[in-house]
């Protein structure tokens, strides 16, 4: 979907983009007719334009996009992806390894069943994948009924087995028998939310207590500053972990959740005041200010119609860079066991389980939801550096 | 320079009673005091309380008085007498048990922040002087996975590589003959053939921070004029770099001491859990997990203390490096 946008963009601008970037603002006497051809979409262009052009160039950026693109829609879609719901479990398949699905032109889809084995001495369950059992798989099979998006009642599961009893662990079960596909699945709504909702909160934070400071300056600039300094010099997690702990254990998943995620903002505002106040400053003496105080224009609409949509593209940028961050320290809390807990599904939760190396050798799938979060956080910051690179479209 | 160094401390003042003030919010905020929590673990446990020795603790900790006083008592006690506390869980006193892990985890830090710097170094000399080189693709690319991958999640990547490849466990910071033992050359040798390991897991963000801001300074700087005046009359290329522009790029060496510390701090609390090793970490852990305030709040006051602290360190060797930050206080 965002493919096919940025394939024909792309089309119409390499003619013009990036021959001309360089000397687009100066050179409109110089210029010849093609630089002028080019210099009439910049100077045309709107700023939001120009950034989306210079984020373009960004390869890489464009592929973190995507990916980031996907795992959100994964996450709007959770429950038609994941074949089986959070509270699905078979005991009968602790630790099952994972399957390989295999493709049958004529047949269609299926996995190999398990012959599973107890060991006489330590009791303990092992599985062989067993060739000759074959359980058919189908696409958009019903299953267990679940709300879309919470209001629309469905039953479909875009893949699972036919026969719903079948096992069927795409990768690998849990301490539990919990299908850890659909657990990763479900996981992703967590993990993915708590980055916005938290840096939401942050950002109000942030872009409050750092544009009062930036703007008015002086005592109040330099108390929060104080703040701001004082919150940066500690150590996050032993905090974070501190605050946690305090949290009553009779409260709900829901509860927690946003308990969590508040105890993240409160300490992660700090960079956006920081960077907030740093544009608030170089900004204040410009002679656009000046002329929109001179004209009466009030202190709100000077602060939020005049100077804050000239660095609204750094802000996006520090707001993208902030919520991998969010999304690693969620995952570190949790994986110590003071974040989320065991109703709740996020990434960090599933990792849980694979604090133990002795797990860890009989079920390295265990590891995976790790993966996830690397490859969500790596493809954040590769978006957030592109925009950081992109916000200031004008330079050079 | 000295004018500096007393307005640097001044300026800390205010910070460490923010420390603790917050260090002793979370000793309050779990429900109940102190006592209550150890009246009904000691009735569970199916002993007789003792009303003298109730009085008497009360007495200590200032219960029942008016959060402020409380305060007072707890941290005129810390100051004055080095007294942090009791530990419930452990049934000793905080400062002994604090004592015993603490100079593993300054080693630990310390060492780690030394080993970034070596590690750093190199490379993003290497990646600013050779841009676009594939070398610098490699280091550029492994900066950015070593941001993006969680320090637990590298931990249990080599404890299941060490495990699985070549059948060692990893983990802990002696080995088992050594544990106990006192100090000796062999102990020390034991304990640097297995610091590495927690020493690589740790550094590895911070790494590949410093990388990037080692590359992004020295890119800028040898793009300045007087790198091009210089080159223009003859001077070699190896000395044009290192005799100032890398001078003037080596600041954030000492100035990212300051986020570096905590960052450090922070992940050694995670990377300690899961290696299992015998510093605060750990302890901190299970502290808040078995709500044994004093000790939780006390490691979280004494943890923080010392990042400030190296913090202040980092500014004076910086100020006296770089004069432009020592005028700029003024």
């Amino acid at each position: 979907m965002a493919h096919t946008t940025a394939g024909t963009d792309a089309a119409t601008a390499t003619d013009s983009g990036p021959a001309t970037d360089t000397d687009a603002g100066t050179d409109s006497v110089t210029g010849g007719e093609t630089a002028a051809r080019g210099d009439d979409r910049w100077s045309s262009a709107s700023q939001r334009r120009l950034v989306w052009w210079k984020f373009r160039q960004h390869k890489l950026a464009m592929a973190g996009l995507v990916v980031t693109g996907l795992v959100y829609l994964i996450a709007l879609f959770a429950d038609v992806i994941a074949p089986f719901g959070t509270s699905t479990f078979d005991a009968e398949y602790t630790y099952a390894p994972p399957q390989r699905i295999h493709v049958d032109w004529g047949e269609g889809l299926y996995v190999h069943g398990y012959t599973s084995t107890v060991d006489e001495e330590t009791l303990q369950l092992s599985f062989e994948i067993d060739e000759t059992q074959r359980i058919e798989l189908g696409l958009f099979v019903k299953g267990e009924e679940y709300e879309l998006f919470g209001l629309i009642p469905w039953d479909r599961h875009l893949i699972g087995p036919v026969d719903p009893d079948e096992p069927m662990y795409l990768m690998g079960g849990t301490r539990t028998g919990h299908d850890l596909f659909s657990r990763i699945v479900h996981g992703t709504r967590v993990s993915m939310t708590i980055g916005l909702v938290g840096v939401a909160m942050a950002f109000v934070l942030g872009v409050v207590l750092g544009g009062v400071s930036g703007y008015f300056g002086g005592r109040t600039d330099m108390a929060i500053q104080r703040l701001v300094e004082f919150f940066m010099s500690l150590p996050s997690i032993p905090l974070w972990l501190g605050l946690a702990a305090a949290l009553p254990p009779g409260w709900g998943p829901m509860q927690r959740y946003f308990a969590i995620t508040t105890i993240l903002a409160v300490i992660a505002w700090t960079d956006l005041a920081r960077v907030v106040r740093g544009r608030f400053l170089s900004l204040r003496n410009e002679e656009f200010v000046t002329a929109a105080l001179l004209d009466g224009c009030s202190r709100p609409r000077v602060i939020f119609r005049h100077m804050l949509p000239s660095f609204s593209s750094h802000l996006i940028a520090s707001v993208t860079l902030s919520i991998p961050a969010m999304i690693l320290a969620e995952t570190s809390l949790s994986f110590l066991g003071l974040g989320l807990q065991a109703p709740a599904v996020s990434w960090g939760v599933l990792l849980q389980d694979a604090q133990n190396v002795r797990v860890l050798s009989t079920a390295p799938w265990l590891m995976l939801p790790g993966l996830c979060v690397i490859i969500t956080v790596l493809a954040l910051n590769f978006v957030g550096d592109g925009l950081r690179d992109a916000a200031d479209p004008y330079k050079r | 320079m000295l004018t500096f160094i007393a307005r640097r401390c001044l300026f800390m003042v205010p910070t460490l009673v923010a420390i603790s003030l917050v260090a002793f919010a979370i000793i309050q905020l779990p429900p109940g005091d102190y006592l209550t929590t150890m009246v009904s673990r000691l009735e569970s446990e199916g002993q007789s309380v003792d009303q003298a020795m109730l009085d008497g603790l009360r007495e200590r900790y200032g219960l029942g008085q008016p959060l402020h006083e409380q305060y007072l008592k707890w941290i005129s006690g810390i100051l004055l007498h080095g007294d942090f506390g009791q530990s419930f869980e452990y049934g000793t006193s905080v400062a002994g048990l604090i004592g015993d892990r603490l100079p593993l985890s300054i080693l630990l830090t310390v060492t780690t922040l030394l080993a970034t710097w070596i590690m750093a170094f190199p490379v993003g000399l290497y990646s600013a002087v050779r841009q676009y080189s594939a070398g610098d693709y490699i280091a550029t690319t492994l900066g950015f996975l070593g941001l993006a991958i969680p320090n637990f999640m590298i931990a249990l990547g080599l404890m299941y590589v060490m495990h699985t490849v070549f059948g060692y466990s990893v983990g802990g910071l002696f080995s088992p003959e050594f544990r106990d033992a006192a100090w000796s050359l062999a102990k020390v040798g034991d304990l640097m053939a297995h610091l590495w390991i927690p020493m690589v897991v740790l550094g590895t963000a911070g790494t590949a921070g410093l990388i990037r801001i080692l590359r992004a300074n020295l890119l800028d700087e040898v793009r300045k004029p007087y790198v091009m005046a210089a080159r223009a009359r003859g001077v070699p290329e190896r000395r044009l770099v290192l005799k100032y522009p890398l001078r003037v790029a080596m600041n954030p060496f000492v100035s990212t001491v300051g986020w570096v510390l905590p960052a450090l701090i922070s992940g050694e609390v995670i990377v300690a859990s899961v290696l299992n090793l015998p510093t605060t970490g750990p302890l901190l852990l299970g502290a808040l997990q078995s709500q044994d305030m004093y000790l939780a709040g006390s490691i979280i006051l004494v943890v923080s203390v010392l990042t400030v602290i190296g913090t202040l360190l980092s500014d004076i060797l910086l100020a006296w490096l770089d004069p432009r930050v020592r005028l700029g206080y003024r």
